[in-house]
């Protein structure tokens, strides 16, 4: 630069700058490091001390002598068969009802409630949705504490989960594929079927399953509508009480006395396999999407 | 005779950008007719009315007449509120400024069409894949891998995809809006032989994307000012002697 021109705003010097630039990427690294370290540090320590107390038997036989032996595998089927009637509840409602708002509500005052209804929901706490199964499904629709009216608590709480990331799905695909599929003289819902819903299946696979992983893990929604203390067999019907793992490893850590360690940490590793495990698997199918996408 | 007749067409789009003011223009069979001017002029507009496109777009109003013929003669007038759309959109075709693919198979692209109006017979679809291809110049590029994504195909082969799509039902009016503008000078000149020969069987309305292909494939040429129609003339005179003074300001490049 020629020293005759002069400059009418001011830098500060490149070693000040430098310093800065060094200073933020080093908190930023630094916070992104301790993050993982608390994940690491809580997985570890389930998978070390968990992993001992793996055995066939305990997997697959029956809890006896109070929980204080055997292994968890109604609570292993119980959690199994609530993920399963949540998703029989929520899947078609949610899917159903993000293929409306994506491409059929117009922008008006009732959607905006819609819209604000469901990030509502999506905020309650896991426990209101527990009372209020309770209140709805197991007492006044007197289905009693059973499969049914967890399925249908955890589906509730389920629902804003799936309807936001489904429905985000559907609007990831190009508006312009929308206006070539209308213009060769397709009607709107030819449209969605053949080529919207295909383009956004992946995505919404990955919602559905982040959306049941939830109803996986979480104890509150099942305390008061399916959960049984201690049921060392498995359940007969959808009206049938059941184990199921996050409640179990609650009563085994808190409400019985003398509980061998073992145990407690082999239900939160089994426990914790099994909502990463669908974890990784709403990644995998993301990323393999992703990488096949044609847009 | 004119296929298309535009009365009094007025439109306006609700955030007031581009409308349209009293257009009246006849547009003839068989000739390629250009839709030329600056941008915001109108003419993407004026294209997506014809074959009621803008059904998708935020537009408040529109009034006026715009009157389609069949080859008996018969006329309907598109903006019919009570008028099949699908039916419509079958008999007037549209390719779009990016080459648009749908996320299928070349194979699939131009299949597409036929499939939503319900044709499941194998051999008239393969027969109407092949028409189509040979028509917009890229069946023998393509005959060995019609099952592959359209994606794989390059820019201005994509393009031609899209125009070949528009013929697979055999449409009666074809509409393009700036079919070239991202393509390379040989991928252009491809196109635009390739409309040289389709004129013969359809009716071709082209927005183009430069003064110079207006003038070079014009039959007839309409150039449009702000929402206006201000000429409509045949190729011929509109370049070289045009009766507007703002048309030939705009010609010599003295604006736009």
């Amino acid at each position: 630069m020629s020293p005759k021109v002069k400059r009418n705003f001011k830098t500060k010097p490149i070693i000040t700058r430098n310093l800065v630039q060094l200073l933020g990427f080093g908190a930023l690294s630094g916070i992104t490091l301790l993050t993982m370290f608390l994940i690491f540090l809580l997985v570890g320590v389930i998978i070390v001390r968990g992993a001992s107390a793996i055995t066939f038997d305990f997997i697959f036989g029956y809890p006896s002598n109070g929980m204080k032996a055997g292994g968890i595998w109604p609570a292993i089927v119980g959690t199994i068969y609530l993920i399963l009637g949540s998703a029989i509840f929520s899947v078609p409602l949610g899917i159903g009802a993000s293929i409306y708002l994506s491409e059929y509500a117009p922008d008006n005052r009732l959607t905006q409630i819609i819209r604000i209804a469901i990030i509502t929901l999506a905020g309650i706490p896991s426990v209101v949705y527990g009372l209020f199964g309770l209140g709805l499904f197991v007492l006044y629709m007197n289905m009693g504490t059973s499969i049914l009216a967890g399925s249908l608590t955890l589906a509730i709480m389920n629902l804003p989960v799936i309807i936001s990331t489904t429905e985000e799905a559907m609007r990831s695909v190009p508006q312009a594929f929308r206006v070539v599929s209308i213009s060769l003289g397709a009607t709107h819902w030819q449209t969605i079927r053949r080529i919207i819903l295909p383009q956004a299946l992946p995505g919404m696979i990955t919602g559905v399953i982040l959306g049941l992983e939830r109803a996986a893990g979480e104890t509150a929604p099942i305390l008061f509508t399916a959960a049984a203390f201690y049921l060392p067999r498995l359940p007969h019907s959808p009206f049938d009480q059941t184990m199921a793992l996050p409640y179990h490893l609650y009563v085994i850590s808190t409400q019985v006395p003398g509980m061998p360690q073992e145990i407690q940490y082999g239900t939160a590793f089994v426990l914790l396999v099994l909502v990463l495990g669908m974890n990784l698997a709403a990644t995998v199918i993301r990323s393999r999407a992703r990488a096949r996408r044609q847009w | 005779m004119d296929k298309i007749l535009i009365e009094h067409l007025f439109l306006n789009y609700s955030d007031g950008t581009e409308s349209l003011r009293d257009i009246n223009l006849g547009i003839p069979a068989y000739a390629i007719t250009v839709l030329f001017g600056p941008a915001g002029g109108g003419k993407s507009t004026l294209l997506r009315t014809i074959n009621r496109l803008n059904d998708l777009a935020d537009v408040t109003a529109v009034s006026g007449r715009v009157m389609l013929a069949d080859q008996a003669g018969a006329v309907v007038d598109v903006l019919d509120h009570h008028l099949d759309v699908i039916a419509l959109r079958r008999r007037v075709g549209m390719v779009f400024a990016r080459p648009i693919v749908l996320p299928l198979s070349i194979r699939g692209n131009l299949t597409y069409s036929l499939e939503v109006a319900g044709e499941r017979d194998k051999t008239r679809l393969e027969a109407a894949v092949e028409r189509s291809l040979t028509q917009a110049a890229l069946w023998d590029e393509v005959k060995d891998r019609l099952d592959d994504p359209a994606v794989a195909l390059s820019g201005g082969q994509q393009q031609r995809l899209c125009l070949a799509r528009s013929l697979v039902l055999e449409p009666e009016v074809i509409l393009l809006d700036e079919p070239t503008s991202g393509l390379d000078p040989i991928s252009t000149t491809k196109v635009e032989a390739t409309l040289q020969e389709l004129k013969k069987r359809y009716t071709i309305v082209l927005v183009p994307h430069s003064v110079q292909q207006a003038a070079r494939t014009a039959d007839y040429a309409a150039f449009f000012l702000q929402g206006e129609l201000v000429e409509f003339s045949p190729g011929k005179t509109i370049f070289t002697a045009p009766r507007d003074k703002r048309t030939e300001d705009y010609v010599e490049g003295r604006f736009g």
